[in-house]
């Protein structure tokens, strides 16, 4: 037991230092979720590094003490089935405080705290669409494409975008602080993975299926990046996004701005192809 | 000749090794022709370290050109190529198939039989791996396959994939499935029925328990795979459309499919180093394996956990949240049997007496590294945490500590250990320290750094990165470790193929070993032996030893490099 005290201090001196350090912890602090997660990354982190360095010990010392030309007789040894079974016993324990930490924290994770705009009950990479109690909410569509993502703000945005007129965007997302915005995802093409690390897990977004998941931004003007996750051709090393957090009033702005901008393009399109077919040029169905 | 001057002719009674005289001209007819498992056994493992080189100079470029961000050394197309290559070469060319060849020439030989069940069975196995080798390489004169490893459709599909390469793939998958298949199926029967007198299940060598339970799984998981891609197959070609969403086909389909069978293979691939290790640690420990039986029990219970943890592979596909929760459950559950092995492991070396050669130093290295691979898998298989960690850096970490310093760390091992029999030479123990040590830093600097990649945010199988995202100084660290990591493994290389010519002479039982394969000369006979003893521990060399030690009074003389002292 003497030897296991010191070991044991600093297994948490370790555990602690190494997990206090930049290269070795998940991203907090942006969004709820986010934070739970890597809360829970902690955790297993402690028990992990504290594991290996337990089993690192044993190894060690045994290779130092038990070399032949200092212990050239071997002790002659079968097992012993005590030790064995508590052994096991213990991974077992282990597992049963991950598993129980997993499910104490996953409600932060899958769940979005109250906010102006509730959503409710929102599952990860869920099939089920959620229904928000109050109705109010604020949903943001994305879309993935080779190579980029398409952002459709608004109820429906998966449904009715283009006979509702609603704003949309490329690659760079905006989103107001302290707000909980629901993301319906949905893939064009190839499967593809929404991530932006600082804002939550990962969601794959494959054809023929829709999923979900929510962020809730903590702080305005901060820009989040992600990128694609999952293998989706040459140039998925580009497919990168950006998410502009922004305040409510900033966002409601910006998707007036952006809508007017995306009415007086279209506007100015549909004069170029009247002229256009005046001229003779194009046909009425838009044809050459 | 009729039947009854047959039948009279006088049956001989003890068999005897027949003398060839060895044929100077045309020996590489024999090699083609042969069915004798040693020879297949060692064109085997020749043939995969051929893979495994092509491999490695693949993921050579891979890392070169992630040594610096905007570097434009390859481009994303041969990026993707690449990617998929190495992926593919280290899994179906290279890790499956020297297990095979390490199980073919040692099975019979560890179970005192004279050949596998099916010989000729045995020699197509390998000739379709090579086959299976050569349809896959040839795409890189068209279009290599582009999709990864894994080749999830739509990706994989004819529209998106348009090129030949992932038809070759799927060929490969075809080829290698059915070498594997029919290997699988000779090594079940072989360890069934072909024991020496006396071996029953408790006194099987652990090697022989994971080759067994490695064919196993073989069985439940390739007609699988077979089935996938003959699925994919059809949708390219045919106009069909099982993944196809466009026509009502599921991508996630395919991700089922694939897993199911890709994470037995998981398994497949690290048992039978389970198995060599089990094997290794005795012998240079001087002392008895701890807990065969748990040892052997856990290998059971890990394959069959194995084909119920497939879908921690997809926990960020569209699927609801119990099927997460089981499968984060069944993927804890699979870490207590490996535990349950580590422990085993590090009980042997206690109060042993331990003789650090070449082979237990790669033997401990391995425990060491597959432990933090165990680990990193816990992080993995937490579901949520999965979220941030799945395709970044921090997977490609995780199955390199498991398959690299997990798989092939026992296949060097393994080598080192097995080399003296398979060539009668004993190899250079101080260059094959230097190599361990070479590539245990090498290892770590390429793949521990890349946790913390992964952490940052890196995704896995980008071809590059902007300077700002922070990734370079790792990215930097981790290729210069790659390339020391490959300096490691050229000096074992270097090592085997001169050690064939200038090494000691081994004598048949250099390290004093534990197996009936060391009871055989080394080379062994083309008959293995030409008495084959009783079995009455799973130690039986060791009995033979003793027995002879009582007998004459004197300790056996071998050619090995060290002297053991073993009560």
């Amino acid at each position: 037991m003497a030897l296991f005290l010191p070991l044991a201090a600093g297994i948490f001196f370790a555990s602690a230092q190494t997990a206090s350090a930049r290269c070795c912890t998940l991203k907090t602090g942006a969004s709820p979720n986010a934070t739970a997660i890597a809360t829970l990354y902690d955790i297993i982190l402690g028990l992990g590094v504290s594991v290996f360095l337990i089993v690192f010990a044993f190894i060690a010392y045994s290779v130092w003490k038990f070399r032949a030309p200092k212990h050239p007789v071997a002790a002659q040894f079968h097992g012993n089935t005590r030790l064995e079974v508590s052994l096991t016993a213990a991974a077992t324990m282990i597992l049963v405080v991950i598993a129980a930490a997993t499910f104490i924290a996953l409600p932060t994770i899958i769940d979005p705290p109250n906010s102006n705009a509730n959503v409710g009950s929102v599952l990860s990479a869920s099939l089920t669409a959620p229904v928000p109690p109050n109705g109010k909410e604020i949903t943001i569509c994305v879309m993935g494409r080779q190579y980029i993502w398409r952002f459709t703000y608004g109820a429906n945005c998966n449904k009715t975008a283009w006979q509702d007129r609603l704003p949309y965007s490329y690659q760079e997302m905006e989103a107001p602080a302290g707000e909980v915005v629901k993301l319906v995802i949905q893939s064009s093409d190839v499967i593809h993975s929404w991530w932006i690390p600082a804002l939550g897990g990962k969601v794959d977004a494959v054809p023929g299926f829709t999923t979900y998941t929510w962020f809730e931004a903590l702080h305005a003007h901060e820009l989040y990046h992600g990128q694609c996750a999952q293998l989706c051709g040459r140039e998925h090393a580009f497919m990168t996004a950006l998410v502009n957090v922004v305040t409510p009033a900033q966002y409601e702005a910006w998707l007036r701005q952006q809508g007017n901008a995306i009415q007086s393009q279209n506007d100015q399109v549909a004069q170029v192809r009247r002229y256009l077919v005046k001229q003779g040029i194009l046909t009425s169905s838009g044809n050459f | 000749m009729s039947t009854i001057e047959y039948t009279s002719r006088p049956v001989p009674q003890i068999l005897v090794h027949e003398v060839h005289k060895p044929r100077l001209s045309r020996q590489w007819l024999d090699w083609v022709t042969t069915t004798d498992h040693k020879r297949i056994g060692i064109m085997y493992i020749v043939l995969t370290f051929v893979f495994f080189t092509l491999g490695g100079v693949e993921a050579l470029l891979m890392r070169s050109q992630l040594s610096v961000p905007n570097n434009t050394l390859v481009s994303g197309l041969v990026y993707n190529e690449l990617l998929t290559m190495h992926g593919t070469t280290m899994i179906f060319l290279f890790v499956v198939p020297v297990m095979a060849g390490f199980g073919n020439y040692f099975v019979p030989l560890m179970i005192g039989a004279r050949d596998m069940a099916f010989p000729r069975l045995n020699a197509l196995s390998f000739w379709l791996l090579l086959l299976g080798g050569i349809v896959f390489y040839a795409s890189i004169f068209w279009h290599p396959p582009q999709a990864g490893w894994w080749s999830y459709p739509p990706l994989s599909s004819k529209l998106y994939s348009p090129g030949g390469g992932q038809d070759a793939w799927i060929f490969l998958i075809h080829l290698t499935g059915l070498s594997s298949l029919v290997g699988a199926v000779n090594f079940y029967v072989t360890i069934v029925n072909m024991r020496a007198p006396g071996m029953t299940w408790g006194r099987v060598p652990l090697f022989i328990w994971s080759i067994l339970i490695y064919a196993v799984l073989l069985i439940i998981a390739l007609p699988v795979i077979a089935a996938a891609v003959t699925m994919l197959l059809t949708d390219r070609n045919f106009g069909t459309n099982w993944f196809n969403p466009t026509d009502h086909g599921s991508p996630v389909l395919w991700e089922n499919l694939f897993w199911f069978f890709g994470h037995p293979e998981v398994y497949i691939m690290i048992l039978p180093g389970f198995g060599m290790i089990s094997e290794i640690l005795p012998v240079f420990a001087r002392k008895p394996i701890f807990g065969y039986k748990a040892i052997a029990a856990s290998t059971i219970v890990i394959a069959f956990l194995s084909t119920l943890v497939w879908a921690h592979h997809l926990f960020t596909a569209p699927m609801p949240l119990v099927v997460l929760g089981f499968f984060m459950l069944s993927s804890f559950l699979i870490g207590i049997p490996t535990g349950v092995k580590i422990f085993n492991w590090t009980a042997t070396l206690w109060r042993g007496s331990l003789v650090m050669t070449a082979s237990m130093m790669w033997a401990i290295g391995f425990i060491v590294l597959f432990l933090i691979g165990g680990i990193t898998g816990i992080f993995l298989a937490t579901f949520p945490v999965d979220w941030q960690l799945n395709d970044t850096y921090f997977v490609v970490a995780h199955f390199h500590y498991v398959l690299v310093g997990g798989a092939v760390f026992t296949i060097i091992a393994g080598t080192y250990y097995w080399y003296p029999k398979m060539t009668g030479r004993l190899c250079n123990e101080t260059l094959g320290k230097w190599s361990f040590w070479v590539t245990f830093i090498g290892f770590n600097l390429t793949f521990f750094v890349q946790h913390a990649l992964g952490l940052s945010g890196m995704p896995r199988r980008i071809y590059t990165y902007q300077e700002h995202m922070g990734w370079s100084t790792y990215n930097f660290i981790s290729s210069v470790g790659a390339f020391i990591m490959a300096a490691g493994f050229v000096m074992s290389f270097y090592n085997f193929a001169r050690s064939y010519k200038t090494g000691k002479v081994a004598g048949p039982d250099p390290w004093k070993a534990n197996t009936l394969e060391w009871f055989t000369t080394s080379p062994p006979p083309v008959n293995n032996f030409d008495a084959v003893p009783r079995v009455r521990s799973v130690e039986p060399m060791r009995d033979i030893r003793l027995e002879i030690e009582a007998q004459t009074g004197a300790l056996q003389k071998t050619g090995g490099s060290e002297q053991f002292s073993r009560v």
